[in-house]
């Protein structure tokens, strides 16, 4: 089913999908990011970790396209994609969630995550007015993606409740198939699990899992540290604007500046934090 | 736990007798609601002939009052594109009908003497570009500095009439000539003055002379573009573009990251209403014969924007039944001239207090709000009919695309 809908993304791990290339970002005096430079490879998922104000939502906005870096550059799929207008960067291939969920509330879930889907489509007011082979077309496949991608997270029961009327987790939900919706290569969940328990949290890690297995390149944003080592391949440690660590979750795990500078605590707690 | 109980069934029963109507017509198959539509959209054709008493406006020619309401539907319809579903607060929408009414009358009377049907296009396509020239900057920014900047629009487009020689001025311009006629056949009207509805063939319509005398051709006009504008709105709204418009309405940022290039689609909703717009200042022009700036004030931006809140925002249907109620109750009414304005407040008033969400708000908000209430409901343990229907019905995997294309159908 997945495979008939999504493009078929063959997972060549090994090839760099999206780099930061010494990323400043200065709102007047303060400086948000500070030379950050990392990279993703394709069919990786990357945890990008680091306190409250390091710079991590920041840098998303940075790869999203909302800011636009003071010096330095972003690289995606061997395009400069700076200064390219927000929603072109979504067409080029990069999606995202919101931490503080932002959904389109009054409309329903299956309309939300068909928006998403018409980023794939081309079809203007004309050929809707005519009712176009074409435009019908791509209503069908959007519709079919997008009531795919619903029962995929696991919102499918819910297809025509009004986004803003779902509980919770299902509006959590709901951000991923949107934007998974619009066939990104590069897909980044901003703190996915916010708010979850912890039976919640390990059913979403198996969901990020599982779109990885479809092709898709994660980069996620998370708090909880036991959630990322679990499911990440390698994280990107931030502490006010730089990056302080680069490396397999085991051994950031390990690293005593980022012990020290973000996780502040002793090193068998880092573990079972919670 | 006994006031829910008590308090829930009114609730229910005053929600809403529009919308139990609408869910028992939802519940129809589709070849009766087609047959249905068909139905109303005949009887709106004779209405006019059929001057029916309580209906019939006494004291004013009822075909005059019938045209007057479908420009307001027009108008209303296309304003609903831009406020209800593309969320763009417009102040300045007379403008557009303006724009409409004075390209006809330019090139019919003023400065040429094309026919109506000729400048007809000219006008649309030149209400359009303005809708794009207005929008190309003002679409930048956002909620009520929009509103402010649409506000300016309107008084702009108005002034330079007054102060324009070339357009004719504070005096306007004469005479604008009428769409082509085809007299084919003559249509009597129905006589109710001994109580019972007579044949009356001494008082016909000439199907279909366009003359000043007679306003009922041009209320059929109306009519016809009318449902062509609907059935127009309905396929665009159900597109791509439709969903484009409302999740910019909903989140611009998000929309945007989503993909979808949300001024482009706020230009296409301003082009589209001003297009709409400009049809109905046309057929404002042709009845009229004679237009000066003092028919496009701001009070009936005003008015044309509280049609649309009226009835509903976001819902088509819902705009039309607001331009009636606009349009039409002050003229039934004119024999409280006095008291008009004051009632029609009133009548907002008590609207935004017992109905804010308008006369006919889009369906999904009142799906949602059943929903809302029925979790309400649950949560302190009452059972309603309707959620236990609700969840016990159709499983909502193959309830959703039937229900999207019904409803919409």
């Amino acid at each position: 089913m997945a495979e008939t809908v999504q493009q078929p993304t063959p997972v060549t791990t090994g090839d760099t999908l999206l780099s930061l290339d010494d990323v400043t970002l200065k709102f007047g005096g303060v400086t948000a990011l500070n030379g950050v430079s990392f990279h993703i490879d394709r069919g990786e998922i990357l945890g990008l970790i680091g306190p409250n104000g390091a710079g991590k939502t920041t840098a998303f906005n940075v790869v999203t396209g909302i800011y636009r870096p003071t010096s330095g550059g972003v690289t995606f799929d061997g395009e400069q994609i700076t200064g390219l207008k927000r929603y072109r960067i979504a067409k080029r291939g990069i999606a995202r969630t919101f931490q503080n969920i932002r959904l389109f509330r009054a409309m329903t879930a299956l309309e939300n995550v068909m928006v998403g889907a018409d980023a794939r489509h081309t079809t203007g007011p004309i050929s809707a007015l005519l009712g176009l082979p074409r435009h019908r077309r791509e209503e069908a496949a959007g519709r079919e993606l997008a009531l795919e991608l619903l029962d995929f997270v696991g919102v499918g029961g819910r297809a025509d409740e009004l986004a803003g009327n779902l509980s919770y987790g299902d509006q959590r939900r709901l951000e991923i198939a949107r934007a998974m919706a619009t066939q990104p290569k590069l897909l980044c969940l901003d703190e996915p699990a916010a708010g979850f328990n912890p039976s919640e949290k390990q059913a979403l890690m198996e969901l990020i899992r599982k779109i990885r297995d479809r092709g898709l390149t994660v980069l996620l944003i998370e708090h909880d540290m036991r959630l990322v080592m679990g499911v990440v391949d390698r994280v990107v440690v931030l502490e006010f604007g730089t990056k302080i660590a680069d490396a397999s979750p085991t051994e950031v795990q390990n690293d005593p500046a980022v012990i020290a500078a973000y996780l502040g605590v002793a090193e068998d707690e880092v573990v079972t934090d919670e | 736990m006994s006031q829910t109980t008590t308090s829930a069934p009114p609730r229910r029963s005053r929600r809403d007798l529009l919308g139990g109507l609408r869910r028992r017509l939802s519940g129809m198959p589709r070849w009766a609601q087609f047959l249905l539509m068909v139905a109303i959209a005949l009887l709106c054709y004779v209405l006019p002939l059929l001057e029916p008493p309580i209906i019939s406006t006494p004291g004013t020619d009822f075909g005059g009052v019938l045209f007057t309401v479908s420009v307001y539907v027009l108008v209303a319809v296309g304003l609903n594109i831009v406020v209800g579903y593309a969320g763009l607060l417009d102040l300045g929408y007379v403008g557009f009908y303006a724009i409409g009414a004075y390209t006809v009358g330019v090139l019919t009377a003023q400065h040429a003497t094309w026919p109506w049907l000729l400048s007809l296009p000219v006008a649309l396509v030149v209400t359009m570009v303005s809708g794009v020239l207005l929008g190309w900057p003002t679409l930048r920014v956002r909620g009520d500095y929009l509103a402010i900047v649409t506000l300016g629009f309107g008084e702009i487009v108005r002034l330079t009439l007054i102060n324009s020689e070339w357009l004719g001025a504070a005096r306007g311009i004469r005479p604008i000539p009428s769409p082509p006629s085809l007299p084919l056949f003559e249509v009597p009207h129905l006589d109710w003055s001994t109580g019972v509805p007579l044949v009356d063939f001494s008082d016909t319509t000439t199907f279909i002379e366009f003359g000043v005398t007679d306003p009922i051709p041009f209320y059929w006009l109306a009519l016809t573009l009318i449902i062509l504008v609907l059935l127009a709105d309905k396929r665009i709204k159900d597109s791509r573009v439709g969903r484009a418009w409302e999740a910019t309405r909903e989140d611009e940022d998000a929309a945007e990251l989503m993909g979808v290039p949300t001024f482009r689609f706020k230009l296409l909703a301003f082009a589209i209403g001003a297009f709409v717009g400009g049809i109905a200042g046309s057929l404002f022009a042709t009845r009229q014969t004679f237009i000066n700036p003092e028919s496009f004030t701001l009070l009936i931006s005003i008015l044309f924007l509280s049609a649309v809140v009226v009835g509903g925002q976001g819902n088509r249907w819902g705009a039309v039944i607001g331009a009636v109620v606009v349009a039409y109750l002050p003229e039934r009414f004119r024999g409280f001239e006095q008291w008009r304005v004051l009632v029609f407040g009133l009548a907002l008033m008590l609207l935004a207090i017992y109905r804010p969400q308008g006369l006919l708000p889009p369906r999904r908000t009142v799906r949602a709000q059943r929903m809302e209430a029925e979790t309400e409901a649950l949560e302190v343990g009452e059972e309603p009919e309707d959620a236990v229907v609700a969840a016990g019905g159709p499983t909502p995997d193959d309830a959703a695309p039937t229900d999207e294309g019904s409803s919409r159908g």
